[in-house]
């Protein structure tokens, strides 16, 4: 009878299922996987010791390099770390925006996740779908911050800017026609605000398309039900937070139990599943999309009935307007300080923590009243289920890996930070 | 929500008794300071007290005081900070256990309390160079293979020690001594109470 031995399988660093740079370190026997032991620190760029040599201020854009799909979410966690610290008041409108784009970003972030989950174990249409929308999406982070992807947008005390009146339009071209052209723009006419109202409208049905593909889909059935399944018990004590711990069944949503900005006056559900398995995280995941969809919707309708200022006007934090600026000597001595020195957080020490789209995102900052964060650091909800990778796939076919890999919803600029 | 804050802080003085060493409540979140020889009774008191039940380790991080206010310091060097979360009471705590010894800074490891502890811990050992005692597998985990030295401690520079190119001549990639020169851009400055009003 022939000798079987456990072999060790090298899987990434550069692998299309392994979501950025993650090596893991396979020990199988046969198909069945023994022992997972990833590797990180490929991504790793010392934000936190790159932080604690930048301003406050300087230190806010490195926010979004963090997890790079859900990028305002990361800010909004960093800036309520300082709001907390220096006690700032923020306006209501501000507020909303946040909460707005907060959700405007879970979606982006599922959109994503959907997409590349579902390449993974093999349904290749969903990403297209997903993008279609994602673009849309992405078009109002350029329209608001200037940027795509990284936009530096939420600042402590507000937003940066107030939200524009116009939508970017696509411009005749070789490719497109001007029926096409008249087709794309037709929801871009009235504000931003029309055009997120108009995505609110019609995204429900997006999802009901992309439910039809895989929620009774056979395969994707077969490749989700009963794949790495987390108890409660343990995935509380695995650290485990967001749709990985709502998959398992608690109704734990930092949004409805330790609301932050006006998630208290938003109104919607919170998902839960009943297995903890990579199916019920999916299903979690689709229903935050409809939640996120719903928060988004009421945001939009506040902010078009309430104008008001969108940022602090404590310019120890906050930079003056441009006019105020150039005609008067003391706000020119504030945008001065500010931009050079930077502000001055009091001495102490606070974490503030987000329902980021993957879990809780926390920022534990310490000040000692310096113009810089004497310590920063990163809470990533990544981390934390990438730690449990080793129970979740133990005892899984090789394939499944992927399968648990992919209903983690690992970013590596998160994880390694 | 302070007024639960201060009916945490009793309960947690109730259940820990003598092993607290101080108890702070600032900005709304609660503090407390233990012993590193106390931290396996402390945290296990702290998850399985029906008062408390912090069932989830939130955050495990490493500290370097050394450089606070720009001063030297007289207490302990290293600390580990612990952030809990009760989902029961919906209640956060912080933990601060100070490594006694500098030059070989020591903590109980929390692994067997908390799953999620294990990379934390480890974390915690690569950057800052916190041994965690009886983590079962303590490695390296976010530097290099081969990393010398804990990269977040005050006395380490932001450009590190070594550099690393691609050698035509010896056509493989190589470590060298760095050729940048750390610069300040932005100058730290702490401020005396009420300056500029």
């Amino acid at each position: 009878m022939a000798e079987i031995r456990n072999y060790t399988l090298n899987f990434g660093p550069q692998h299309p299922a392994a979501h950025g740079v993650l090596r893991l370190v396979l020990e199988l026997d046969g198909e069945v996987v023994q022992r997972a032991d990833p590797h990180i620190g490929l991504l790793h760029r010392g934000t936190e010791k790159l932080a604690e040599s930048k301003t406050f201020i300087q230190s806010l854009p490195y926010m979004d390099r963090l997890d790079y799909v859900s990028m305002m979410c990361n800010e909004h966690a960093y800036c309520l770390a300082i709001e907390k610290l220096m006690g700032i008041e923020v306006p209501e409108r501000a507020q909303y925006i946040r909460v707005m784009f907060a959700e405007i970003t879970r979606v982006l972030n599922h959109l994503l996740w959907i997409g590349a989950h579902s390449i993974d174990i093999g349904a290749m249409t969903m990403f297209l779908y997903a993008f279609r929308e994602r673009e849309d999406l992405m078009d109002c982070y350029e329209a608001v911050s200037g940027a795509r992807l990284h936009a530096a947008y939420f600042r402590p005390g507000g937003v940066y800017r107030d939200l524009p009146d116009s939508m970017p339009q696509y411009k005749a071209s070789k490719i497109r026609n001007a029926k096409e052209i008249a087709r794309l723009n037709a929801t871009r006419a009235g504000t931003m605000l029309d055009f997120i109202e108009d995505f609110t409208q019609r995204f429900p049905a997006c999802i009901d398309d992309y439910e039809t593909l895989l929620t009774d889909n056979r395969i994707w059935k077969q490749r989700t039900v009963n794949i790495g399944i987390v108890t409660p018990e343990r995935a509380k004590n695995l650290g485990m937070t967001g749709p990985m711990l709502r998959g398992s069944g608690i109704a734990w949503d930092l949004r409805k139990t330790q609301p932050y900005d006006v998630y208290d006056r938003m109104d919607f559900d919170v998902p839960v599943g009943v297995t903890g398995d990579c199916y019920d995280r999916y299903l979690v995941r689709v229903e935050e999309m409809r939640q996120s969809n719903r928060i988004i919707a009421q945001c939009v309708q506040w902010l078009k009935a309430n104008p008001g200022p969108v940022i602090t006007d404590n310019h120890k934090v906050a930079p003056p307007s441009r006019e105020g600026m150039k005609s008067n000597m003391e706000e020119l001595i504030h945008h001065f300080k500010l931009f050079t020195e930077g502000m001055h957080v009091p001495e102490g020490e606070a974490y503030a923590a987000v329902e980021h789209p993957k879990g809780e995102f926390g920022i534990y900052l310490v000040s000692d009243g310096a113009n810089k964060p004497y310590r920063l650091k990163i809470r990533a909800p990544g981390y934390a289920h990438l730690a449990s990778l080793d129970e979740m796939s133990r005892g899984h076919m090789i394939a499944d890996v992927v399968a648990i890999i992919g209903t983690q919803d690992i970013v590596f600029g998160e994880i390694d930070r | 929500m302070s007024l639960k804050m201060e009916e945490l802080k009793s309960a947690v003085e109730q259940v820990l008794g003598e092993k607290l060493v101080s108890a702070k409540i600032a900005l709304d979140e609660l503090t407390i300071v233990c012993k590193s020889a106390d931290t396996l009774s402390v945290m296990t008191s702290l998850r399985d007290n029906a008062a408390l039940s912090f069932e989830q380790c939130i955050d495990i991080c490493g500290m370097d005081y050394s450089a606070y206010k720009d001063e030297p310091q007289d207490g302990p060097r290293f600390a580990v900070v612990y952030h809990l979360l009760s989902l029961t009471h919906n209640t956060r705590i912080r933990v601060r256990i100070f490594a006694e010894d500098d030059s070989f800074p020591v903590v109980p490891s929390v692994n067997d309390i908390w799953s999620a502890a294990n990379w934390f811990e480890r974390e915690a050992f690569d950057l800052f160079g916190i041994v965690f005692e009886g983590h079962p597998d303590l490695r390296r985990l976010l530097t290099d293979y081969g990393f010398v030295g804990h990269p977040f401690r005050k006395d380490f520079p932001v450009s590190g020690h070594v550099e690393m190119r691609y050698d035509a001549a010896q056509q493989r990639v190589i470590y060298q001594p760095v050729t940048i020169e750390p610069r300040e851009i932005t100058p730290r400055i702490v401020r005396e109470e009420n300056y500029g009003g």
